[in-house]
């Protein structure tokens, strides 16, 4: 594209144009991305590297699905943890219980977390702010309390033992260890890349005014609720896909996976790696395995150290590390044109 | 699910009444913490995520008083007192950096804290599990009130926390205090233009709102084993209480707190399994049919 071509784009049709070119780049940066992660074991045999990668495959897509929530349309979910253990649970039970190839149970937890999303998100998006968090954290302790006491089902507190049977389909054998690695971050990617191109549509777009002014989305014509009931399900089947990728790493199901921590760290990564980049979430959940990696390994009094390291990023940053990042380069960047 | 034995219970006066007295302690805890919850809500805007800590900390410091001393009178003191003074640091120089600020970095700030004082009473204290005891004074027989078990202790802690609440809603209602608290709640731009330092009340609310906790925590101590941690499943309580209740509304904390103690202490024999669930399950209920709460007032 020449200058002049460019130059035009942006001032005639600046959104769409502008979208569809960040497509291809977000298409170009993904398959790169991809292409890295999956030739990460040819360069090393390290199991713990590749360990590492797969926690953050299901830590990220469920920490950047709650992303759209928070970031994108300022709701503030305690309780999206809940999608998380739902989906771990949904695929466990199902490939335990059912016996179907992996694909189906695959789609199939998709289309339970989708039903059951869209019941409590029908109930909850109405609520604002801090009664809208407090009624999703109610609904994931309700889903973490059914999970104890349905012991016969989900076998209570023991969690979903036995392992998870991962017949080979399609030729990928997700019992072999490189072969889950890839799974990860092929699901990881596509993940990633589909939010994103959910946060550059139009429809992201009208997310953000939401975000903003509800009442001006509201009068423009949009219908609000249906807007925030549409992204609370769809942030809920990513959320829904880490917990699989979890249930696949850790061959089971526990009930710490739905227990409120879970929304709690996925708040916490939020807030650690910014929620106003896209890739905010995800530099967080690297960050905060790495944290909890380290640091558990120096000392056990790892609540302390966490706990400094978060208000350094609250009372000292004021924001998270992405944010920061990127502010501090368009501050140069205008210094820059200034002069 | 045992439905026989809640209704055996129910047709039985003895059983109604030890299960009555055990459900109101336990309301009556949560009361205490959940009405400091929603005092500092009301006045500071700010949800304080780390309230449960001065809870477990009221309870060691009442411990760690009481073996000193033996003195029951002075366990209770230092509970209230030392939490007091705690939640006036803590105000002062942490959470009064991030007034107006976002929401999330308000709760990120406590939940540093959450984490952080688990981990300073697990180095103080230990991480095993402690226990008070109870003292000699209350080792008596218990009473009995129609076939039911009451332990005098109970009614001590029930008597202390009404005594409490009658306090403060009397004190904010009538107090000139009360009503400058009322109305730096309300509108606190203004309070500070007529010239009342607006941190001192701040700083005093979330004091006051941690001895509160402190008092039920060091109450609690002697009927409960304290742990590092303990501070956490009585503020989701305490949450689910003042949401129930309606944020900020301290009539609302007294009903929701009863009403949830009678659901745990019921609930227990019916839903055994299942007596938190049925918690969230009341929470649900209550906030669909009224998102602001029993009590809350309408949001503006």
């Amino acid at each position: 594209m020449t200058e002049l071509e460019a130059g035009r784009a942006q001032t005639l049709a600046p959104v769409r144009n502008g979208t569809a070119l960040h497509r291809y780049r977000d298409v170009l940066i993904a398959l790169i991305a991809f292409a890295v992660l999956a030739s990460l074991p040819l360069f090393t045999g390290s199991k713990a590297l590749l360990d590492f990668v797969i926690r953050c495959s299901a830590y990220g897509l469920f920490a950047t699905s709650l992303n759209l929530l928070v970031g994108y349309t300022g709701l503030t979910s305690f309780g999206h943890g809940m999608f998380f253990g739902l989906g771990a649970y949904s695929f466990g039970l199902i490939m335990q219980k059912l016996g179907v190839p992996i694909p189906v149970a695959f789609v199939a937890t998709l289309a339970i977390t989708a039903v059951i999303a869209a019941i409590i998100g029908a109930i909850c998006v109405r609520l604002k702010e801090i009664y809208f968090a407090f009624v999703t954290l109610a609904f994931q302790m309700l889903i973490h309390s059914t999970i104890l006491s349905w012991a016969s089902f989900t076998g209570g507190d023991q969690g979903l033992r036995g392992g998870i049977p991962r017949p080979v389909f399609l030729g990928i054998d997700l019992a072999n260890h490189v072969h889950l690695y890839i799974a990860s971050c092929a699901l990881l990617i596509l993940g990633l890349l589909a939010m994103r191109q959910i946060a550059q549509s139009p429809f992201g777009y009208t997310l953000r005014m939401i975000r903003d002014n509800a009442a001006r989305a509201s009068f423009l014509g949009i219908d609000v609720w249906r807007a925030k009931l549409t992204v609370f399900v769809l942030a809920a089947l990513f959320a829904s896909m880490g917990g699989m990728v979890m249930a696949l790493f850790v061959s089971g199901a526990y009930p710490e996976f739905a227990y409120w921590t879970i929304s709690g760290e996925g708040i916490f990564i939020n807030m650690l790696g910014g929620v106003s980049t896209f890739l905010g979430p995800m530099v967080g959940t690297v960050l905060l395995l790495l944290l909890n990696d380290t640091v558990t390994r120096f000392t056990e009094y790892h609540g302390i150290v966490l706990g400094v390291v978060i208000l350094f990023f609250a009372l000292g940053l004021r924001k998270g590390l992405l944010d920061f990042v990127a502010e501090w380069f368009a501050h140069r960047r205008d210094a820059g044109e200034g002069r | 699910m045992d439905l026989d034995a809640l209704a055996g219970c129910l047709a039985s006066s003895a059983c109604l009444v030890t299960q009555t007295t055990s459900g109101l302690i336990i309301g009556m805890l949560l009361f205490l913490v959940a009405v400091g919850l929603t005092l500092i809500f009301g006045v500071l805007k700010v949800v304080n995520f780390s309230h449960g800590a001065f809870y477990m900390f009221g309870a060691y410091f009442a411990m760690t008083a009481y073996q000193l001393t033996g003195s029951f009178a002075l366990a209770m003191l230092a509970g209230a007192a030392g939490t007091a003074i705690l939640g006036l640091i803590f105000e002062r120089v942490f959470m009064s950096r991030v007034y107006g600020a976002d929401v999330l970095m308000q709760l990120l700030v406590c939940y540093a804290f959450v984490l952080i004082f688990d981990d300073v009473v697990r180095i103080i204290w230990g991480p095993e599990f402690k226990s008070m005891g109870m003292p000699s004074a209350f080792q008596v027989m218990p009473l009995f009130i129609a076939g039911g078990v009451v332990p005098p202790y109970y009614l001590l802690l029930i008597g202390v926390a009404l005594l409490a609440a009658i306090v403060l809603g009397i004190g904010l209602s009538r107090s000139r205090i009360g009503k400058v608290i009322r109305a730096a709640a309300h509108n606190p731009g203004m309070v500070s233009a007529l010239g009342i330092n607006t941190g001192l009340i701040y700083g005093g609310v979330f004091a006051l709102g941690g001895m509160l906790a402190g008092l039920a925590g060091a109450l609690a101590a002697p009927v409960r084993s304290l742990t590092p941690g303990m501070g956490f499943s009585v503020l989701i309580e305490s949450f689910i209480v003042t949401v129930i209740g309606g944020m900020g509304s301290i009539l609302g904390a007294l009903i929701g707190a009863l009403l949830l103690g009678l659901i745990r202490s019921f609930g227990s024999l019916g839903f055994p399994l299942f007596t938190e669930g049925l918690m969230y399950l009341f929470m649900v209920i209550v906030l669909v049919s009224k998102p602001t709460g029993l009590f809350g007032k309408e949001a503006a």
